[in-house]
């Protein structure tokens, strides 16, 4: 059963972050385009909390959306959706995220996408958590080249809530709204505060003591390698398939 | 309402039309857009709805694009679309980065016919400051709330991939009803089908909630697996190994030619269409 896999040990870290007992109940979680790894983690948390809503933007089948690609913005702005996942070309220290690019606007140095739904998602949600698996110093920068949306916004500006972490391929920081700062809460095993500050390049604190970040229980184990991995199977096949290929074989056979 | 041949029906669009398509998920008229490339397209401004996907990128690749409005150009899993990437480093289009949620609400501002619209969230974000066309004003029913107005988008042309369409013009896109949305918006609207049934499809009680009545449809041309290598709701998946396929050889100005000319441009390909 051990022998966890780099993939479920960022799941695992991202779903206590959602089940966290400090933090408004996530009693609805949505997930943009191309993100399987907090799906993953919504997935189990709902196979270990029971009554959390997941609804996956490209669910291939029963898909919730059944008014349309924009009823994921209109949930959100009615306040239906509790938590949302976000990531970016770039991420700063005040928690900015930059998905257009660099260089001469928009992005005559690097291009990214676009700002994809971010630039409302990002203050429209109560609950938002950073994810970027690369940590590295060209994403995290001291200050983002364009802002697609910003980490914190000035009184009086309608705003729900804040990024809470930012989860990355080496560590889990969290971030303080009130500061506009992060601080490093856990290390992955294999990396050290050291590391992870000479790939980091904007400022932030570290908590003391600080962590490494905790392996999936056998229990959550088993939840991802089989509810979990099923959940996955019809809407992020490559993922699933690269990841749990013996609970794929164990379903076909 | 007219049925035409697909080269026939690209040849609609004029030079420097405003044309309005769904992403890769969404019913994307990607049949279309070989059909429009085939028939020498040139100036189109196209707006992403919300997002942009294959045909975008395949259209500016074959130089047919002067402008894209659009909160995202990508591959989605098969990565960075190549050519917009190319396109825009080289400032060869002119691009109108946005927010999703902002692509949705200009067009519902024009379907409903009203010059703005205001929404929530943005504040902060650069995308208003090169957009100036977006604006900021007090909630006039609050003082001390700042909120943003977007001006209503009425695109020359909707085009779309959906299922099936009757004689009359109705056309079924199932849960798609952001295709809805982008009919009501277009000054007209073009769709391609997988086929044509017998009968109204607004008779039908099950199938009238997923229709868009024919008032707002002008023309339709049979295209099969029309939104190839997207997918279609349940009728087929989307081709991810095509996907990867074009992003391989859409990285390179020679291998995209070898794309255009294997894909779009040769006989077969047309006549698969």
């Amino acid at each position: 059963m051990k022998d966890v896999l780099s993939e479920e040990r960022l799941i695992g870290a991202i779903t206590r972050l959602i089940l966290d007992p400090q933090k408004r109940r996530a009693r609805h979680v949505a997930i943009g385009a191309a993100s399987p790894i907090p799906a993953a983690a919504s997935y189990l948390a709902r196979e270990i909390a029971g009554d959390v809503r997941v609804s996956v933007l490209n669910q291939r089948r029963g898909n919730p959306f059944t008014n349309g690609t924009g009823e994921l913005f209109d949930l959100t702005a009615e306040g239906r959706i509790d938590l949302f996942f976000l990531g970016g070309g770039e991420i700063d220290g005040a928690g900015n995220i930059n998905l257009i690019g660099t260089g001469e606007w928009p992005g005559s140095a690097v291009r990214f996408p676009g700002s994809f739904g971010s630039a409302f998602m990002y203050m429209m949600v109560p609950r938002v958590i950073l994810y970027r698996f690369e940590h590295s110093l060209r994403v995290l920068v001291p200050k983002v080249a364009y802002v697609s949306a910003p980490g914190t916004s000035p009184a009086g500006v309608f705003r729900r809530g804040h990024a809470e972490a930012l989860v990355t391929g080496k560590a889990v920081f969290s971030f303080s709204p009130e500061r506009a700062r992060f601080t490093l809460v856990s290390v992955h095993p294999g990396e050290s505060a050291e590391s992870v500050r000479a790939a980091t390049g904007f400022d932030y604190d570290v908590a003391e003591p600080l962590a490494e970040t905790a392996d999936p229980s056998s229990e959550w184990l088993s939840l991802l390698r089989g509810p979990v991995a099923a959940a996955m199977a019809p809407t992020y096949p490559t993922f699933a398939q690269l990841v749990w290929p013996a609970a794929e074989l164990a379903r076909s056979a | 309402m007219r049925i035409l041949e697909l080269d026939r029906l690209a040849r609609e669009i004029p030079a420097g039309a405003m044309v309005a398509i769904p992403p890769d998920n969404s019913a994307t008229c990607a049949a279309f857009a070989r059909a429009l490339i085939r028939q020498g397209a040139r100036g189109l401004r196209l707006v992403g709805v919300p997002v942009s996907g294959y045909a975008t990128d395949l259209l500016i690749g074959a130089g047919c694009v002067e402008e894209v409005q659009s909160s995202a150009v990508s591959l989605d899993e098969a990565g960075s679309a190549p050519c917009f990437t190319r396109a825009i480093k080289a400032g060869r289009i002119r691009m109108l980065d946005a927010t999703c949620p902002a692509m949705h609400a200009m067009l519902e501002a024009a379907g409903k016919g009203i010059p703005f619209i205001p929404i929530r969230g943005i504040l902060g974000s650069d995308l208003l400051t090169h957009r100036p066309d977006w604006r900021v004003i007090d909630n006039p029913f609050e003082k001390g709330d700042p909120i943003v107005i977007l001006p209503a988008l009425a695109p020359d042309f909707a085009v779309f991939h959906a299922a099936a369409a009757d004689r009359e013009g109705n056309v079924w896109v199932g849960r798609h009803r952001e295709l809805a949305a982008m009919a009501h918006a277009a000054q007209r609207t073009f769709a391609t089908v997988e086929r044509i049934v017998e009968g109204n499809l607004t008779e039908d009680e099950r199938m009238a909630p997923g229709v868009i009545s024919g008032v707002y449809i002008e023309a339709v041309a049979v295209a099969e697996r029309g939104a190839w290598p997207g997918g279609l709701l349940d009728e087929y998946p989307d081709d991810a190994e095509h996907f990867l396929e074009y992003a391989r050889l859409a990285r390179s100005e020679e291998g995209f030619h070898a794309y255009l000319a294997r894909h779009v441009m040769a006989p077969a390909a047309a006549a698969a269409e």
